[in-house]
């Protein structure tokens, strides 16, 4: 597509993902072999200086995140590549499995070199079964070419916990707990898998570092935004014309996202909202479109990159009815584990249910924005935190919705003090 | 040293240190729910809940390790803003029957609901009406007044290896449930009740039975008898506002004569008594290498872990009952001709530390006296309750000492309280026995303290006995992996199933730390030390009851009444003679 940048899809229809020798003829594994010829600390510098930033949401520096774990020394680490992605409208890492396990898998045993890990895992996604097959494929032959080292790769399948995309989660479950996160400190690449030092890296972030290996920091930093450099990998879906998956510099605008890239709203219709993130997303207003998608501009508006799931609403949708659909997720995929998460998230849903009913008032009105506050500041994990997020952005940036579905009174009707 | 700020102060503490403790040793309090003094961090229950400068978020008191130049504010609005939300969102579907509560007054969640002035709820009230579970006569739970802390999990998989409990379900159905099961009857639950004490709401509880001593003390042809066991006069005294331990003896005693108990005896009395049966069985087996080691069997937790864990074991438990259960065969035979009374009046009560001992006294086989041995088994708490419901003024109370023949009692048998006590003891009056000699320094030092396992070898002039004592039944694993694996040592093991021994009981006041069984313990040691006589074959009604009506140890007669057998439970209590469904009853 015109104006893509592929980074992480740069073999994507271009190789037979079934077939190593394709990868290999495209250059893979030579980033590898140059990763084995430098010595552990300069690559993980090379990574840092690049400044790649976790594509699974919470944009940590990537390479500082392997100093933490490359600083351990004689201990067991662990190298865990997450791709339980579960967010809503997401399916970028299954297209990257599906396409180039090996871009995976090369990305996998650099980390594993550079903070000297002996052991790996990819979990994946419960839904995504089929793609052990791929995986489990690709690892037996890197492995037969001799590129794993001693490196012992796994995979191993989620149960359909969306929690577990939480790395803490993801450990849990990795060990054969409830899919529970932890609290933190301390943080995996100090204390994650058995106790042990482990890095989990998102699929997509994975997939970028054999080219940060080939073409150096220098190049990958000059990419898109300078604080959250290279591309971004999306997935369009909702009231869009083209609902596709394509890779653009991140500084790359919501806007273009959703008109040029996905080519407009079907019906002439106008734009209502935009959401970015998956579930855990905010709501985007129109006029908030020219903001650019990388992860600092985002937060700077309010808004949140997340997992790159692009869902746009045309004017004819209900925003409420959304929203209560949203919140019944987060209700339904809740751990249980804290309170703020397991009591609060039915909490919304019941209120926004009586809200669309039209028995709400201003009071439950309030009530659900102080609950949401609440949460987001007070919950163990990301998903308590990130699930009042669409409801409290809605009421912000469409407050008519809301207001129109309340009748005026308030507890304390009645009292004149 | 890490310095830091809290709410405007300084201090300084050891690097590792939680922002709680931290705020603790200045004297700022910050509420917890989840939080228990001797469990692992949780950080579920979010009330411990702070600000600290340079995060967005609030942090968990109790799970934020300190660092230099920290600012940490525990009392902003915005903190009580939030901790009283998170509060309101637990209430909201907690019952809201406090006043009917069996933890009214000594509630976690209430005191918080009281301290953060809640006084209406936003929410909408949901109850989860789940089955209350009343299937084993020790303890019930009631799911719906569950918060969801762990605390009981971690108890009963950590402490006590038992794994009786584990979450099911996901978000806000998730529940506690016994395991393997819907009901703990037919988990591998051992009846412990250290859950109970973990529990900071009244989501678990004992079996309360005050009600059926009242019955039968308002019975005119009932004559209500009771002993009284040797954790529990140091321990109730915590029950009426007193220090550990100072609650004398004739202030006990006479406060439940008050209550209505007719005769007050002491299950120290045959602790003394199964030292005289048990240590001539370890004797016994010893000399013939008969099943060692020898294993107690005073501790009906343990019994019951070993009767589901370790069904293979049986063999190397001491035939001996327990002294409840050796008082309870007594009282209605021995006693009762001694005192010329029918034996088919006697009301047996039996006042205990312990929740286990309720389902021990429902045992099939305990009624060797032709009755049930135990009628009924009262808790320290329960006790505590009675003394509340009778307003009794400690401050004036007369004093009045134990009834006798089976009243009175030497150091040895107060020190089955503690962990280690039952070994020290034994080898008080075995050493005498096995070396004819008279033994000077009867504290064995080597037997006492807080570690899980400790181990003694004891040298009976020439004869060197090994010795092993566990206190909760994660000790009492790995000492029986060692016997099953044949790597056992040891020619006697002591273990008591609950953490401390009896003083840690689960029918014991609430007890919240280590540090309060430590001071039980300590208050046991010091009624021992305080005793004119330390060793049980000393005790004159022991020398009386043997002349009179047992002939010896390990006699005929003994066996018909003090002598007791195992089964093997294959993790389920169902055994003939005890129905559940009597115990369906509304608690």
């Amino acid at each position: 597509m015109p104006g893509e940048m592929r980074i992480v899809l740069r073999n994507q229809g271009q190789v037979d993902p079934f077939k190593i020798e394709d990868y290999m003829a495209r250059g893979g594994y030579q980033a590898l072999k140059k990763a084995r010829a430098m010595k552990r600390n300069d690559l993980i510098s090379e990574v840092r200086e690049s400044k790649l930033r976790g594509r699974g949401g919470a944009g940590f520096n990537c390479g500082q995140k392997w100093f933490f774990a490359a600083s351990a020394e004689n201990t067991e680490k662990y190298v865990v590549c997450n791709a339980d992605e579960g967010e809503p409208g997401t399916y970028k890492d299954r297209i990257i499995i599906q396409h180039d396990p090996h871009s995976l898998i090369e990305g996998m045993l650099i980390c594993a070199y550079a903070i000297n890990g002996s052991k790996g895992y990819i979990y994946l996604r419960g839904e995504y079964s089929y793609l052990g097959q791929v995986l489990n494929h690709a690892i037996a032959q890197a492995s037969d070419h001799g590129l794993l080292d001693g490196f012992d790769l796994t995979v191993r399948r989620g149960a359909g916990a969306y929690v577990c995309g939480e790395e803490t989660a993801l450990i849990e479950s990795l060990e054969g707990k409830r899919g529970e996160p932890r609290y933190k400190p301390p943080f995996p690449p100090v204390q994650g898998l058995w106790g042990k030092p482990t890095i989990v890296n998102n699929v997509e972030t994975l997939a970028n570092i054999p080219v940060i290996v080939e073409k150096g920091a220098q190049w990958f930093s000059a990419i898109g935004a300078p604080n959250y450099p290279g591309t971004k990998l999306f997935t369009l879906t909702g009231d869009v014309n083209r609902k596709t998956f394509f890779e653009v510099p991140s500084n790359t605008t919501i806007r273009d996202l959703v008109f040029k890239y996905g080519e407009g709203i079907p019906g002439g219709k106008r734009l209502k909202a935009v959401q970015i993130g998956g579930n855990s997303g905010a709501f985007i207003p129109e006029n908030l479109l020219d903001t650019q998608v990388d992860f600092d501009s985002m937060n700077k508006a309010g808004l949140t990159l997340g997992s790159g799931a692009v869902l746009v609403m045309d004017e004819t949708r209900d925003i409420l009815d959304v929203i209560t659909r949203i919140e019944a997720f987060f209700e339904h995929e809740s751990c249980g584990k804290c309170t703020p998460c397991r009591e609060g998230t039915p909490r919304l849903v019941g209120l926004l249910e009586k809200i669309r009913k039209g028995d709400g008032s201003h009071f439950d009105l309030d009530l659900m924005q102080k609950l949401g506050r609440i949460m987001s500041r007070s919950s163990l994990c990301g998903l308590g935190m990130a699930a009042p997020v669409p409801l409290l952005t809605a009421i912000q940036h469409f407050p008519n919705a809301f207001e129109a579905k309340v009748s005026k009174k308030t507890s304390e009707e009645g009292s004149p003090w | 040293m890490v310095n830091l700020t809290i709410d405007g102060r300084q201090v300084s503490v050891p690097e590792g240190t939680s922002v709680l403790k931290a705020a603790q040793s200045i004297g700022i309090r910050i509420p917890t729910l989840c939080f228990h003094p001797d469990q692992s961090i949780k950080a579920n229950c979010r009330i411990c809940l702070c600000e600290v400068e340079g995060s967005q978020v609030l942090q968990a008191a109790c799970a934020s390790p300190v660092y230099e130049n920290m600012v940490v504010n525990t009392r902003t609005p915005n903190v009580i803003e939030s901790r009283k939300m998170i509060l309101q969102l637990l209430l909201a579907n907690h019952p809201q029957d406090c006043l009917n509560c069996i933890r009214n007054g000594n509630c976690e969640l209430q005191e918080l609901a009281a301290e953060y002035y809640v006084r209406d709820n936003p929410f909408e009230m949901k109850t989860r009406h789940m089955e209350k579970d009343f299937s084993t006569p020790a303890l019930f739970r009631d799911p719906d007044k569950c918060i969801l802390c762990r605390r009981c999990i971690e108890v009963c998989s950590v402490v006590q290896t038992v794994n009786a409990y584990g979450m099911q379900g996901r978000g806000a159905s998730s529940i506690v449930v016994p395991s393997m099961g819907e009901k703990l009857l037919e988990s591998t639950c051992i009846m412990c009740g250290q859950c109970i004490h973990a529990c900071p709401v009244g989501a678990i509880a004992e079996r309360e039975e005050i009600d059926k001593f009242m019955d039968a003390v308002s019975d005119p042809e009932r004559i209500v008898v009771t002993q009284i066991a040797p954790a529990v006069r140091v321990a109730v005294a915590e029950e009426i506002g007193k220090r550990t331990g100072e609650l004398p003896m004739d202030a006990f005693v006479s406060a439940l004569r008050h209550c209505g108990f007719d005769y007050v005896l002491s299950t120290n009395y045959t602790a003394d008594l199964t030292i005289m049966e048990e240590g001539s069985e370890i004797l016994e087996r010893i000399s013939n290498n008969d099943r060692l080691p020898v294993i107690t069997s005073c501790s009906p937790g343990w019994i019951n872990f070993c009767e589901t864990f370790y069904p293979d074991l049986l063999d190397h438990l001491s035939s001996c009952k327990s002294p409840q259960q050796m008082f309870g065969a007594l009282v209605k035979t021995y006693w009762a001709k001694k005192m010329g009374i029918d034996p088919a009046r006697i009301y047996s009560v039996s006042i205990m530390p312990c929740v286990a001992k309720k389902y021990e006294a429902a045992r099939p086989e305990m009624n060797a006296s032709g009755f049930r041995d135990v009628d009924l088994v009262l808790t320290t708490r329960e006790v505590g309750r009675l003394f509340r419901l009778n307003r009794l003024d400690f401050s004036k109370i007369p004093a009045s000492s134990l009834d006798s023949w089976m009243g009175n009692f030497t150091g040895a048998g107060v020190i089955f309280g503690v962990s280690g006590g039952v070994t020290e003891a034994a080898l008080r009056t075995a050493y005498e026995l096995a070396t004819g000699e008279l033994l000077e320094d009867v504290e064995f030092n080597a037997v006492r303290g807080m570690g899980n396992i400790r181990e003694a070898e004891i040298d009976m002039k020439g004869t060197k006995i090994n010795v092993a004592i566990g206190h909760s039944t994660k000790a009492a694993r790995e000492l029986m992996e060692q016997v099953r694996s044949g790597q056992s040592k040891y020619h006697f093991i002591e273990i008591m199933a609950c953490p401390g021994g009896c003083i840690g009981g689960g029918g014991q006041p609430l007890t919240r730390s280590d540090q309060q069984r430590a001071e039980r313990i300590q208050a046991v040691y010091l009624e021992d030390r305080e005793a004119k006589l330390r060793k049980s074959h000393e005790n004159p009604h022991i020398k009386t009851l043997y002349d009179e009506f047992l002939i010896a140890p390990l006699s005929e007669k003994s066996h018909e009444l003090l002598h007791t057998h195992y089964t093997p439970r294959n993790n389920q209590y169902a055994v003939p003679g005890y129905s559940p469904q009597a115990c369906q009853k509304k608690n």
